[in-house]
C-alpha cells in the first residue's frame, strides 16, 4: 500500500480517496467560511492566512535549510512596496504585480543569499538583521516611496472583479495562501527539498554528496523572500495602507517566533504558529477588555504599572511563549501534535 | 577641520558606548556561544531603575550608578538562571530565540512599568561647556562618556588578566570540559559571566542615557550597533570587538557629518556585510573552517 514507485507520486496532490476527500471537505469549509462568520473574524483569517505564507516561507530557510534571518521584515516590505509601486507608477494590473512583487523580493533574497554563503551564526544573524533595517530606513527616506506617510493602497482587484470588502479580499487572499501551501508541501518533497535538508544536516557532507551549495542556498533565500514578497503584497491591501515604520526589528522577531512556536521544518507547524500568534497579538492588544483578567490587570497597572502601558503585555506573552517553547517543547505546537497523534494510534494498547 | 575633529569626536564618543554593549555580548558569546539580544533591553531595564532611584527617591547619581550596578548583576544572574540554564542544549537558532524571547519581556516589562514617555537622565556634567586641546573641542558629556568607558574597559581586561575569577572564566571559554575537569564550577562561572555582562552592559546604558533620551526604545540601535562592532572585530575576541565598535562609531559619524545624515545606520550595516564577506569571523579573529 505504501509502496512507492517513482519520486512523481511523491508530489501527487492526493494519493488515496482519504486524502482528496479530505482536500475536497477543505475547499469546501474554506468556501464557506464567508456566510458563518462575521467580517471582522474573516479579516483576523486574513491576517492569519498572510502571516502563514511568511512563516511558511522563512521556515523554508531557518527549519529546513538550516539559516538564520532576523530580517524577514525587508523582504516583506519589499514586496508590500513592489506591488503597490508597480500598481501606481507602472498601471500593472494585481494579477501581475502580485508574482512581480514576489520576484523582486526574490531577487533581494537571491542577493542577501551570496553572504550567507560564508556566514553562519550569529554573524549570519547581524547581516540579515542589518539588511532588515537597511531597507526600512531607505524606505522611510525616500520620496519615490512615499517617505514616512507611506502609500494609500489602490484597491486589489481581478478584471471587473474587485475587491472591496474582508470578504472579497478573503477569496483572494486564502486562493493565493492556499496555492503556495500546496507548492511549498510539494517542493519540500522533491530533489530541492531533499538539498535543502541536507544542507541544514550537514553542509560539507551535503557537498560531498554533490549538492551544489551555492545554487541551493541562494535559491532557499530566493524561495523564502518570494514568499514573504507576495505576503507583504497582500498584507499591503488587507491593511489598505502601506508603511515603513511597521516592518520594523520587531516584525521580524514575530515571524521567527511564528515558526518556532509552531515548529521547525513543518509547512503543518508554520500555518499553527501564524494562526496562534497572530490571534495573540491582535487580541492582546485590546486585554483591558477581556471579561475577568481585563479589570484585575488594570487594577494591577493602576497601582505598580502604568494602565496606557497595558497593551505592552502581549510581547511580554509572546516573550513567554518563544522561551517556553524552545525550553519544554523543542519541536513547536507541531511537536505535541505529532505525539499526539502517535498515542492515539495505537489508543486501546 | 573644525568639523572634522567634531565628528572625530563624537564619533570616539559614541564608539565608546558602542564598546561597552560590544564588550558585554562578547562576554557572554565567548563563554556560552550565546549571542545575547537581551543585551539592549536588559541595559535599558538597568538604566531606568537608575532613573527611578534618583527620580523617585532623591538619591545622587553616584550612588544610583552603584546601585544600579548590583542591580543589573543580579538581573543577569536571574536571567541565565531561569531561561538559559534549563535549556537543554539549544543550539545556536535556539539560544538566540531564547535571548529574544527574554528581550521581549524585558521591553514589554518596561513600557508597561514606565509607560512610552521620554524622560531626562540627570548627570553631574554638562553637555555644553567642555575643554579646549588646540583645535580639538570636547564637552563634559563626551568626555566623560570616553573616560568612564575606557576605565570600565581597562577594568575588565584587569579582571580577566589577574583575577582567579577571571581566568576561570577564560578556562571555560576555552575548553569547557578540561575547565570543568580541573574543578572549576563551570555552571557558576556561566551564571556569573551574566551577570559581569550585565553590569557592563547597564554601565553602557548609563552613558547612552543623557545623549538620547530614556525611553524603552532607547537601547533597541546602540544594541544592534555594539553588536554590529563586536561582530566587525570578531565575536572571540575581547580587544577586537571593542577596536570594532569604536571604528563602527567613526565610520557613522563621518558619514553621518560628511555625507548623510539620514543614512547614517544604513550605512553601518553596510560596511558590516562587506567586511564579512572578506572576513567571516570578523577584523580580528582566525576564521576557524568548521570540521565535519
Amino acid at each position: 500500500m505504501d509502496m512507492k514507485r517513482g519520486y512523481y507520486e511523491d508530489i501527487e496532490l492526493c494519493r488515496t480517496w482519504t486524502s482528496l476527500f479530505g482536500l475536497i471537505l477543505l475547499v469546501c469549509l474554506f468556501i464557506a467560511t464567508p456566510f458563518i462568520i462575521g467580517d471582522y473574524n474573516l479579516y483576523l483569517i486574513n491576517l492569519i492566512a498572510i502571516n502563514s505564507i511568511v512563516a511558511i516561507g522563512l521556515n523554508i530557510l531557518v527549519g529546513y535549510t538550516g539559516q538564520i534571518s532576523l530580517g524577514h521584515a525587508g523582504f516583506f516590505a519589499i514586496g508590500a512596496y513592489a506591488c503597490v509601486l508597480s500598481m501606481l507608477k507602472l498601471g500593472l494590473p494585481f494579477v501581475v504585480a502580485l508574482p512581480v512583487a514576489g520576484f523582486v523580493s526574490a531577487g533581494f533574497g537571491f542577493l542577501l543569499g551570496l553572504p550567507s554563503l560564508r556566514l553562519e551564526g550569529p554573524y549570519l544573524a547581524i547581516a540579515t538583521l542589518g539588511f532588515g533595517m537597511a531597507v526600512t530606513q531607505i524606505i522611510s527616506h525616500s520620496e519615490f516611496t512615499g517617505g514616512h506617510m507611506g502609500l494609500e493602497a489602490p484597491k486589489m482587484s481581478l478584471g471587473p472583479f474587485v475587491a472591496n470588502t474582508s470578504s472579497q479580499q478573503y477569496a483572494v487572499i486564502i486562493a493565493v495562501a492556499f496555492m503556495m501551501t500546496v507548492a511549498a508541501v510539494n517542493l519540500m518533497k522533491t530533489r530541492v527539498g531533499r538539498a535543502f535538508r541536507a544542507i541544514r544536516d550537514s553542509e560539507i557532507a551535503a557537498e560531498a554528496m554533490g549538492i551544489n551549495v551555492l545554487k541551493y542556498k541562494t535559491l532557499s533565500f530566493a524561495v523564502s523572500a518570494f514568499y514573504a514578497g507576495v505576503a507583504g503584497a497582500l498584507m499591503a491591501f488587507a491593511l489598505e495602507h502601506v508603511s515603513a515604520g511597521s516592518f520594523n526589528l520587531i516584525l521580524s522577531i514575530t515571524f521567527l517566533a511564528m515558526i518556532i512556536v509552531g515548529g521547525l521544518g513543518s509547512i503543518m507547524g508554520s500555518i499553527l504558529g501564524a494562526a496562534l500568534l497572530t490571534y495573540l497579538q491582535i487580541k492582546l492588544q485590546v486585554i483591558q477588555e477581556a471579561p475577568i483578567i481585563g479589570p484585575l490587570l488594570l487594577d494591577l497597572s493602576r497601582s505598580y504599572f502604568t494602565p496606557e502601558g497595558l497593551p505592552n503585555i502581549q510581547s511580554i506573552i509572546i516573550g513567554s511563549i518563544m522561551i517556553a517553547i524552545v525550553i519544554f517543547e523543542p519541536y513547536g505546537v507541531n511537536g505535541i501534535y505529532l505525539r499526539f497523534k502517535r498515542y492515539w494510534k495505537m489508543w486501546p494498547f | 577641520m573644525n568639523l572634522f575633529f567634531d565628528l572625530f569626536v563624537g564619533g570616539v564618543s559614541i564608539g565608546a558606548c558602542y564598546a561597552l554593549v560590544a564588550l558585554s555580548m562578547v562576554i557572554i558569546y565567548k563563554t556560552s556561544e550565546v549571542p545575547n539580544f537581551a543585551q539592549g533591553e536588559m541595559a535599558m531595564i538597568s538604566t531606568f531603575i537608575a532613573f527611578t532611584i534618583m527620580d523617585g527617591y532623591g538619591a545622587g547619581f553616584w550612588v544610583a550608578a552603584a546601585l544600579t550596578l548590583v542591580f543589573a548583576f543580579l538581573l543577569g544572574l536571574v536571567l541565565e538562571i531561569s531561561f538559559l540554564r534549563p535549556a537543554d542544549n539549544p543550539g545556536i537558532l535556539g539560544s538566540i530565540v531564547i535571548t529574544l524571547g527574554a528581550e521581549m519581556i524585558l521591553y514589554g516589562l518596561a513600557g508597561w512599568k514606565w509607560g512610552a514617555n521620554q524622560n531626562p537622565f540627570p548627570i553631574p556634567f554638562s553637555e555644553y561647556s567642555g575643554f579646549t586641546f588646540g583645535a580639538i573641542r570636547i564637552t563634559e558629556v563626551n568626555l566623560w562618556t570616553i573616560v568612564a568607558s575606557l576605565a570600565i574597559t581597562l577594568m575588565l581586561f584587569a579582571f580577566f588578566r589577574f583575577t582567579k575569577m577571571g581566568t576561570a572564566m577564560k578556562a571555560v571559554q576555552q575548553n569547557p570540559f578540561a575547565a570543568k575537569a580541573m574543578g572549576i564550577p563551570t555552571r557558576r562561572i556561566m551564571t556569573f559571566t551574566w551577570g559581569l555582562s550585565s553590569s557592563t552592559g547597564a554601565g553602557a546604558g548609563m552613558l547612552i542615557a543623557p545623549i538620547a533620551t530614556l525611553d524603552p526604545n532607547m537601547m533597541l540601535d546602540p544594541m544592534l550597533k555594539g553588536f554590529a562592532g563586536a561582530v566587525l572585530g570578531g565575536m572571540t575576541s575581547l580587544p577586537g570587538a571593542a577596536i570594532g565598535a569604536y571604528i563602527l562609531g567613526l565610520i557613522e559619524n563621518f558619514f553621518g557629518g560628511y555625507v548623510s545624515l539620514e543614512f547614517k545606520s544604513v550605512v553601518a550595516f553596510a560596511v558590516i556585510v562587506m567586511i564579512l564577506c572578506v572576513r567571516p569571523s570578523g577584523l580580528f579573529v582566525r576564521h576557524y573552517e568548521k570540521k565535519v
